[in-house]
């Protein structure tokens, strides 16, 4: 009797833990495991849509690897972007972080004013940015050429066209500014007192107080960047067709990159093959290409030991 | 009062050593506010520049002039009478309405879960969630796009992106999940001693505890919809009749090539119900940001 009753209770237990659990666990099916085998599938077939898809073996894998004259160029603006755009990112945003919990008059003002930028939709933040950095009569060249600084071509120049997105990321640094704020205020004040009473100067205790305390968070903000910079997509395009000059209304005539492909980053390509080229197939290759990469640094991100996300208690 | 009874007790003449550190921190104050300002600038100075281009005549927005000779407040209106673009808006405001209403109810009872009920395999769903969160949208997209174009035919309109969203969104599950962690355990069993089941201890007690987190949710939710260049992009490119505004404003500025002024109207008019928002849900906001980040 007492078994049947506990059988019982740990089967409703079960119940109402699968009933409060179910949009998720069919959204999981749906939309994430299904396209993902899906996606395995369609790498390894020839289709465009039409008819049905015929079996071509790793065909589209060594397509992409060795005649999709876009992969490779992608792969390196990837690596510029994870090296320079990342790393700029992390050091502005924790010096935005440190200037705000320096700042005693009207904190609250220069906080919001900080962080609005990162609220900016980014299509129209982009359009705004190629506005103002346009070669010709944009007012950032206008004041440079004012200074009698050189006025470099930004999104018209394929040396430019990355610098320039850094500079977009960089307006747009918020989420980053109010994450080291956060853990900024959080190192123990004592701590900061001790080294002063020691005669530390002000580098040495970011070096050796601020730092330590902060470098999970730091690892977290770089991780997360990566992953980020694995899913660029809007700005690097649509700064590309509007500097181009080349929109139709559909924008299917735009080949992504502008200028000379300094521009394509990994999810650009997804949909150059597939919306563009109607080769569903080479677009599932780079399809999972990305997913290894994402994956790869989530992984990293959930470590169980000293991972920045404990996945529970 | 206290101030003027210690008044005749005067210090001492402040040491040399005094003098310098107060000095210091007078020199401090400047550089650190000098600083401050220049940031600002650099963070405000690229709206001004929108604002006061979108208010000028269309020669004037084409030379390097920074401020307009003549205010040209009829650009907004031009740009609300171009054709589509109060569809855009309406495409937008049901996108992200309907997807964030969606998306909280059937968020919330997972995260719940998640918080807070102990069974097998609750790590591994955790993790998942995760890997759903950082992956990007693009890994999937060929057989979702077959999924709701071919089996379905829904492409053309924006219900491949409103639907999913009934089904729990990961980011928000992961940050509701992580506000309903630090909701104590003691108010829970308080509810199950008064003989409340699971789901009215989530509706009475847990649901108006986590209202901050739900708010973050749903900000974040309606922001990202308002944002989203992809998915309209994929799914409603072919009818313009079903486009948002961020995927519209890029065509607007198609069709007004060389007018800087109304693309510039049309930016502000894109950026500013997000800042207004946030201004009236600021502490939601970034209370939402710091949750996904720091405490784990």
């Amino acid at each position: 009797m007492a078994t049947h009753t506990l059988r019982a209770k740990r089967r409703r237990s079960a119940l109402r833990t699968v009933a409060f659990l179910s949009p998720w666990l069919i959204g999981f099916g749906v939309f994430f495991a299904y396209p993902l085998v899906s996606t395995v599938y369609f790498s390894l077939m020839k289709y465009d849509g039409f008819g049905t898809p015929v079996f071509r073996g790793l065909d589209n894998w060594s397509y992409v690897f060795q005649d999709y004259p876009m992969f490779w160029p992608a792969l390196r603006n990837t690596l510029w972007l994870v090296l320079v755009m990342v790393t700029c990112r992390v050091v502005f945003g924790l010096g935005v972080g440190l200037l705000i919990t320096k700042i005693k008059t009207g904190v609250g003002v220069f906080r919001t004013l900080f962080y609005l930028p990162y609220l900016a939709p980014p299509v129209a933040a982009t359009l705004a940015f190629v506005f103002l950095l346009n070669p010709g009569t944009g007012p950032v060249n206008s004041v440079l050429g004012d200074l009698g600084l050189p006025a470099p071509g930004w999104f018209t120049d394929p040396a430019w066209s990355k610098p320039a997105l850094t500079a977009l990321a960089l307006w747009g640094v918020g989420d980053l500014m109010v994450i080291f704020m956060a853990a900024l205020l959080d190192v123990p004040k004592e701590q900061y007192e001790a080294a002063e009473l020691d005669g530390a100067s002000a580098w040495k205790r970011f070096r050796y107080v601020t730092l330590p305390n902060i470098s999970p968070i730091v690892m977290f903000a770089v991780v997360t960047g990566v992953i980020q910079t694995m899913q660029y997509y809007t700005q690097p395009l649509v700064a590309g067709k509007v500097a181009s000059g080349v929109i139709g209304g559909s924008g299917q005539q735009f080949e992504p990159g502008y200028p000379d492909k300094s521009t394509l980053t990994l999810p650009q390509l997804v949909y150059n093959l597939g919306f563009q080229r109607f080769d569903y197939g080479s677009a599932c290759v780079v399809a999972l290409v990305l997913f290894a990469l994402a994956m790869a640094f989530t992984a990293l991100l959930m470590r169980r030991r000293g991972g920045l996300i404990q996945a529970g208690d | 009062m206290t101030q003027v009874l210690e008044r005749p007790v005067r210090p001492a003449a402040p040491t040399a050593a005094e003098r310098t550190a107060r000095r210091r921190a007078v020199l401090e104050w400047i550089a650190v506010h000098s600083l401050g300002v220049a940031a600002a600038l650099f963070f405000v100075l690229p709206f001004v520049f929108v604002v006061l281009t979108s208010l000028m005549s269309d020669q004037q927005a084409l030379t390097r002039d920074l401020i307009p000779r003549t205010w040209e407040w009829g650009n907004y209106a031009q740009v609300f009478d171009t054709p589509g673009f109060l569809t855009w808006w309406r495409n937008t405001l049901l996108y992200a309405g309907l997807g964030t209403v969606l998306t909280v109810v059937s968020s919330v009872p997972v995260a719940y879960a998640l918080a807070k009920f102990r069974f097998r395999g609750r790590n591994l769903t955790l993790m998942l969630v995760v890997s759903m969160m950082m992956l990007p949208p693009q890994v999937v997209i060929i057989p979702m796009y077959l999924f709701w174009a071919k089996q379905l035919d829904l492409s053309g309109t924006l219900w491949p992106l409103i639907i999913p969203m009934a089904f729990g969104d990961a980011f928000s599950i992961f940050l509701l999940r992580q506000f309903l962690t630090t909701i104590p355990d003691e108010y829970l069993d308080a509810a199950k001693v008064d003989g409340c089941g699971e789901l009215r201890t989530l509706l009475r007690v847990v649901l108006p505890m986590a209202k901050p987190g739900i708010a973050a949710v749903a900000l974040f939710q309606f922001f990202y919809a308002w944002n989203d260049y992809f998915g309209p992009q994929i799914y409603a490119s072919e009818n313009p009749g079903a486009w948002t505004l961020s995927y519209g404003l890029e065509s607007f500025k198609g069709a007004h090539h060389t007018d800087w002024n109304l693309t510039m109207a049309a930016t502000v008019l894109v950026m500013a119900p997000v800042i207004l928002v946030f201004f009236f849900a600021q502490k939601a906001f970034v209370e939402g940001v710091t949750l996904t980040g720091v405490k784990g």
